[in-house]
């Protein structure tokens, strides 16, 4: 506070410290003021129309059906169980979707870098066509054009009479377990925590001896190798339930259905596209010095690829990857457009229209998006900061 | 040691180097340089015989053009009379015949004015920028709505196709510009209180899905404004659209913010600049010169959302193809139907893209020293 102590002040409006804080307190009242204004005219446009308020809705009936759900749910269950069974089918789509679209774009994005001219080419062509078309138009062309022009189920197309695609999905063997397989889990637990103080294990002995320990190698065979070891022993307790055509239908098996496939293939071909540039231009900003140098202290070229490259090009990476990740996790909400029943569709759209509290449900499910954005925007910091170029 | 140095036989003739020029040299460098390679070559041609040919032939060869009905199509490729048919439609939706001048109208000075900005040569970039971005959306809605001067109302339930595209488009991307930068600004503010809304608005946006906004925008918008006011479906569809691209046009112009050189402001201030003249005549200029590719970017994501509206009933491009798709007498074109509507957003979002690539060359080159 120079200013105030100077004897020849200029006129108050004139101090910035006293105008910031004017002009915050008209921010504040015109905010207050809105907001006031917006919650008397709801009120009296909900009282206008009869709608109720509050969350009492989440106990009642809902009263109708779902045609995928991860968890017990009927038509006799309530509005609160709709909510997670569509929170459940989200995350399903989204898990699936981030696996297949990074396996793609990583492919994609090292194929545009290929010294074949065809490929890298092939590779550029997938990118701008993919980029360039609106996500709903490729769910909805995977979802009517394609999908529903399967054939009916009579007619299905299959593969070792186990796997059958038709108009009503894919019908996949599913797995059951048989008394015993416990045990294969529990092996299965056991190798994972085997790996894990494997890998801490070797990177002591290294920074300690210089020893490396081939932990790769070691540790797949530790994760297949135990685990199976224990299921043959048991007497391989798993059996397979196969789908098979029963009437105008398939019974048994698991039935992926069109819509998941149809969101499922659009997504991850759309979000591959935009992973693929990130991985290229990831693998473009390590400097060419960094594999020279590599090389010219003779560093094999796996190792070069493994400790140099690949962990400067993650740097540049990941945090736009984790971007697209959650790209991929709000564009899901277009399962609406087929009928896919996730948050948005059932919660947003059928529950909605049947009870008509519209700012309870529209801030719920947007809560549930922004608290997903928040809870990896935090962890990418996390990561970032742990990453960080130490600079001196 | 001596011995080394002096040779009595000659060095018996290598072998010239390899034929590195010429389509033969091409080949071989580019496509045929190992076994690796070959193969590799080989598996992507096979796949473009196996995939791309069919598509040729369905999509070109054995398409029908010409007709107006489906008896006009043979049934063996595309049947591309469904698009021609009802190209009408696409283009102006339900917009009344009589009427559709005034859409060309708005169009041909659209295109005027894009290509006049577009292209670097042209003078007064700053006063049609100003006219792009004031005069025309006015002057443009004016002669779309009608009402006055003897031109028929059209009400924007009426209007459709690629021309509801196109407005929700421009209004999106003049609308969320401004917005974005006042947004961007208010971020970097020192009032805490200011830069504290800006904050919580922006992430907010950005954390929920366009259509959680589209579906706000239209059921709850309209119980947070008196009862007897009737909102118009567009309008509360552009309100959404335009705070959720406002939000990440601040994060780009944001990234420009960043880049300018405190001693700029330092500058300016030292010249006894108030703040907005600061921003507007120094900071601001060189920031958004720095984010052209960033804007365009989001111009292209802006561009391709807006066909989320059909999900709230508004009928644009992709809506109003779909309508045609249910038509009793025009079942199962479906494939036609949407590799349509891919071609036309594509053609819109990849000249977009284009473009920018464009601008950030001539603008790299300034920057370079």
């Amino acid at each position: 506070m120079l200013r105030s102590s100077s004897s020849e002040r200029g006129p108050l409006w004139r101090d910035p410290a006293v105008r910031a804080l004017v002009i915050q307190a008209l921010l504040l009242l015109g905010l207050l003021g809105l907001i006031l204004l917006m919650v008397t005219n709801t009120l009296a446009n909900l009282e206008a129309r009869g709608i109720t308020t509050g969350l009492g809705f989440l106990q009642e009936r809902a009263g109708f059906s779902i045609p995928q759900s991860l968890i017990d749910y009927s038509g006799d269950s309530t509005y609160g169980r709709t909510f997670v069974v569509g929170l459940l089918n989200t995350l399903l789509v989204s898990g699936l979707g981030i696996v297949l679209a990074t396996l793609i774009g990583f492919a994609v994005g090292i194929a545009r870098l290929s010294s074949n001219w065809l490929l890298a080419r092939l590779a550029t062509t997938y990118v701008e066509i993919f980029r360039n078309i609106p996500l709903l138009v490729q769910i909805l062309f995977w979802y009517f054009a394609v999908l529903q022009a399967l054939p009916s189920p009579r007619q299905s197309l299959s593969l070792f009479e186990a796997l059958f695609l038709n108009v009503r999905g894919l019908m996949v063997p599913a797995p059951v377990a048989q008394p015993g397989f416990e045990a294969t889990l529990w092996a299965l637990a056991l190798a994972l925590a085997a790996v894990v103080s494997l890998t801490l294990y070797a990177r002591r002995l290294q920074v300690r001896t210089g020893k490396a320990l081939p932990v790769y190698r070691l540790g797949a065979l530790i994760l297949i190798g135990l685990p199976l070891a224990v299921f043959l022993i048991t007497g391989r307790p798993l059996a397979w339930d196969l789908p098979a055509l029963s009437g105008f239908n398939f019974k048994g098996g698991i039935t992926v259905i069109p819509e998941l496939m149809a969101l499922w293939l659009a997504l991850s071909i759309y979000t591959a596209s935009f992973i693929a540039e990130i991985v290229r231009s990831g693998i473009q900003s390590v400097p060419q010095g960094q594999v020279e140098a590599a090389r010219a202290i003779s560093l094999p070229g796996n190792i070069t690829l493994r400790k140099v490259v690949i962990p400067q090009a993650m740097r540049v990476i990941v945090p736009q990857l984790t971007s697209q990740y959650l790209n991929l996790i709000k564009n899901s909400s277009l399962a609406t457009a087929i009928g896919y029943p996730d948050l948005v569709a059932v919660f947003a759209g059928t529950t909605l229209n049947q009870t008509g509290q519209a700012i309870e449900i529209i801030a719920m499910t947007m809560a549930v998006y922004l608290l997903i954005s928040l809870v990896v925007s935090a962890l990418m910091n996390l990561y970032n900061a742990r990453t960080l170029l130490k600079e001196r | 040691m001596a011995e080394m140095a002096t040779r009595n036989e000659m060095i018996e003739a290598r072998r010239p180097p390899d034929q590195r020029r010429g389509a033969l040299g091409w080949l071989r460098a580019n496509l045929f340089d190992g076994p690796l390679n070959g193969t590799i070559t080989l598996l992507v041609l096979a796949l473009l015989g196996w995939g791309l040919w069919p598509l040729v032939q369905w999509a070109l060869i054995e398409a029908d053009w010409l007709g107006s009905t489906r008896e006009a199509c043979s049934g063996e490729g595309a049947c591309w009379v469904f698009i021609s048919a009802r190209f009408e439609t696409i283009v102006y939706g339900f917009y009344p015949e009589a009427a559709r001048w005034r859409v060309d109208a708005v169009f041909l000075m659209l295109a005027l004015l894009i290509a006049w900005l577009a292209i670097p040569r042209l003078p007064a970039k700053r006063w049609v920028g100003l006219f792009a971005l004031v005069g025309f959306p006015v002057l443009a809605y004016g002669l779309l709505i009608g009402g006055h001067f003897g031109l028929m109302a059209v009400p924007t339930r009426e209007w459709g196709g690629l021309m509801l595209t196109l407005t929700i488009a421009i209004v999106g991307i003049v609308g969320s510009l401004p917005l974005g930068v006042v947004l961007a600004l208010g971020r970097r503010s020192k009032m805490p209180l200011v830069r504290g809304i800006c904050v919580v608005f922006i992430e907010f946006w950005r954390g929920v899905p366009l259509i959680t906004v589209l579906f706000m925008a239209s059921v709850m918008l309209p119980l947070f404004v008196p009862t007897e006011v009737e909102f118009d479906k567009l309008l509360r569809a552009l309100i959404g659209i335009m705070f959720f691209w406002s939000a990440y046009m601040a994060e780009v112009v944001r990234g420009g913010l960043q880049a300018i050189p405190r001693g700029q402001e330092e500058a300016a201030k030292a010249l006894g600049m108030g703040y907005w003249r600061r921003m507007a005549l120094i900071v601001l200029p060189q920031a958004l010169k720095l984010v052209i590719p960033g804007i365009v970017n989001t111009f292209i994501a802006l561009f391709k959302d807006t066909s989320l509206v059909l999900i709230i009933g508004l009928f644009d491009l992709l809506a109003i193809i779909r309508a045609g798709l249910t038509d009793s007498n025009w079942l199962g074109f479906a494939i036609e139907g949407y590799v349509f509507a891919a071609l036309m957003f594509w053609i819109f979002c990849f000249s977009m893209s284009r473009y920018s690539q464009y601008i950030e060359r001539r603008l790299h080159t300034g920057h370079r020293n």
